[in-house]
C-alpha cells in the first residue's frame, strides 16, 4: 500500500545520514546507560534527545493510516511512559536503537487499533522515520490530561505538584505532609497506573 | 499535559533498579524454594532414593526436566525484550523432545517388547498428571510476577514457556519420588503434565503480560 512509497522516499535521507545515525544512537544509549546506574539529568537528556524523533515517526504514521495528526503527541507521550516503565528490558550489550522501534511500534499499533485504524506496522517503517528529528517543544496531549483525572486523587495531586507546577519530591512530600518515599512510590504507581489506563482504553 | 513536563514527571520518578534478567532468575529461584518447601513437607523421596541414585534412567530424568527448566526461563526473559527474539535458548527447547525420542529409542532396544507396555502405563500416571501442575503453582506466579516487567511482543507465547519453566521446575521434583524412571513414561505423562501448565501459562500471558 502507501506505507511502501512512504518507505521510499525516507530511506534516502535516512542512508544520507548513516554516520551521524550511529553516533546518535550511541549517545542514546551512554546516556541510558548512566540513567539506569542513577544519573536522573542523563535520563532526562536521553528522553528529552528521542522525543523528537518519536514525535517524527508518530506524525508519519498517522499520516499514512490517515489518522488525525493531533493523536501523535498522544502517541509520543505513551511511548515516552512506555519506555520509563520497561527500561529494565533494554539488555545493555545491544543497540538500543531497535529496542526504541520496538516499543515505539507496539504503541503504535495499540493506538491505531484504539482508534479503529489498520493496524499494520513495518518495522522497518518505525526504523526508517527513527532517523528523523521532528522539533516541536512545549507540545502537549488532551489524552493524557483525561486520563489523569481517572487517577486517585492523592496520585492526581502528585502527578500534577510535580509535573505541571515543577515541584520537587521533597517540595510535594512536604506540602501533602508525606514523607519523601511515599510520594516517590505513589508517584511510581500513578506512573503504572496511567500506563493500564491507556491500554484499557483499547477494546 | 505538555511533553516536556511529562519527561521531567518520569525523570523524577527514576530509581536504580536490578536488571531485568537478575530479577527473572530470582522469581525462578524463589518458584524453587517454594516447590522445595511443598515437595519436603507434601511428598518427600521416594524410599529408594539412594539405589535409584545409582540408575542411569533416573539420573536422566534430571537432565530432561533441568534443561527445560533452565531452557524456558531464558526464553521467557529474551521474549520479554522487545526487539529480541528466542535467540540460543531455542536450542535448549529443542534439545528437551529430541532427548527424550533419543532415550525412547534406546528404550525400546534395551527393553523387550512384552515390557513396553507396563513401563510407558507405569504405577504413578495419576500422581504424575496431579502433582506436576501442582508443585508448578508456586513457580508459575513467581515467574508472571517478575515477567509483568517485560515488554514481549508475544505475551501468549511468554506466557507459555514461563508455564513451561515452572513444570520443569516442578517435575525436577516430582521425578524425586516417581518410582517410574522408564523413558517411555517419562516422554507419555510428563509432557501432558507440562502441556496442562504450559496451556494456563499461554491463556495467563494474554491477559497478564500485555504492556
Amino acid at each position: 500500500m502507501d506505507v511502501d512509497d512512504c518507505n521510499k522516499s525516507e530511506v534516502g535521507s535516512v542512508k544520507g545520514q548513516g554516520v551521524n545515525g550511529w553516533t546518535r544512537e550511541g549517545e542514546w544509549a551512554a546516556r541510558m546507560r548512566a540513567a539506569i546506574s542513577g544519573d536522573a539529568g542523563a535520563y532526562r537528556l536521553f528522553l528529552a534527545s528521542v522525543t523528537p524523533h518519536l514525535r517524527s515517526m508518530a506524525r508519519h504514521r498517522c499520516r499514512t493510516t490517515g489518522a488525525s495528526e493531533g493523536d501523535a503527541e498522544d502517541i509520543v507521550q505513551e511511548a515516552l511512559l512506555a519506555i520509563h516503565l520497561k527500561r529494565g528490558t533494554w539488555d545493555q550489550s545491544r543497540p538500543i536503537g531497535p529496542w526504541i522501534a520496538a516499543i515505539v511500534r507496539n504503541k503504535l499499533i495499540d493506538t491505531l487499533r484504539r482508534r479503529g485504524r489498520q493496524t499494520m506496522v513495518p518495522i522497518e517503517d518505525v526504523m526508517n522515520t527513527l532517523g528523523v528529528e521532528d522539533q516541536n517543544d512545549g507540545l502537549s496531549s488532551r489524552e493524557i490530561d483525561s486520563l489523569l483525572t481517572r487517577l486517585k486523587s492523592q496520585q492526581r495531586e502528585i502527578v500534577q505538584s510535580i509535573s505541571i507546577n515543577g515541584s520537587s519530591v521533597r517540595e510535594t512530600a512536604d506540602r501533602l505532609h508525606m514523607s519523601e518515599g511515599a510520594v516517590r512510590v505513589a508517584l511510581h504507581r500513578a506512573l503504572k497506573t496511567l500506563a493500564d489506563l491507556y491500554r484499557s482504553q483499547i477494546s | 499535559m505538555k511533553t516536556d513536563d511529562l519527561i521531567d514527571l518520569l525523570a523524577k520518578d527514576l530509581r536504580p533498579g536490578w536488571p531485568f534478567a537478575r530479577i527473572v532468575s530470582a522469581a525462578a529461584l524463589c518458584g524453587v524454594l517454594v516447590t522445595a518447601a511443598v515437595f519436603f513437607l507434601g511428598i518427600g523421596f521416594r524410599s529408594d532414593i539412594s539405589q535409584a541414585l545409582e540408575s542411569v534412567r533416573f539420573l536422566f530424568k534430571f537432565v530432561v526436566t533441568i534443561t527445560l527448566a533452565v531452557g524456558a526461563t531464558g526464553a521467557a526473559i529474551t521474549l520479554s525484550r522487545p526487539s529480541v527474539g528466542i535467540e540460543r535458548w531455542g536450542w535448549a527447547l529443542a534439545a528437551v523432545p529430541t532427548l527424550l525420542l533419543c532415550a525412547v529409542g534406546l528404550e525400546l532396544i534395551a527393553v523387550p517388547e512384552s515390557a513396553w507396555m507396563g513401563r510407558l502405563v507405569g504405577h504413578n500416571a495419576r500422581f504424575c498428571l496431579t502433582l506436576i501442575p501442582l508443585l508448578a503453582i508456586g513457580p508459575v506466579v513467581c515467574l508472571f510476577i517478575a515477567l509483568r516487567r517485560g515488554a514481549p511482543i508475544k505475551p501468549r507465547l511468554t506466557g507459555a514457556l514461563a508455564g513451561l519453566a515452572a513444570s520443569g521446575i516442578a517435575a525436577t521434583f516430582y521425578a524425586f519420588s516417581c518410582t517410574d524412571d522408564s523413558p517411555l513414561f517419562l516422554a507419555t505423562w510428563y509432557p501432558i503434565a507440562t502441556l496442562i501448565v504450559a496451556a494456563v501459562g499461554y491463556l495467563a500471558g494474554d491477559r497478564l503480560l500485555g504492556w
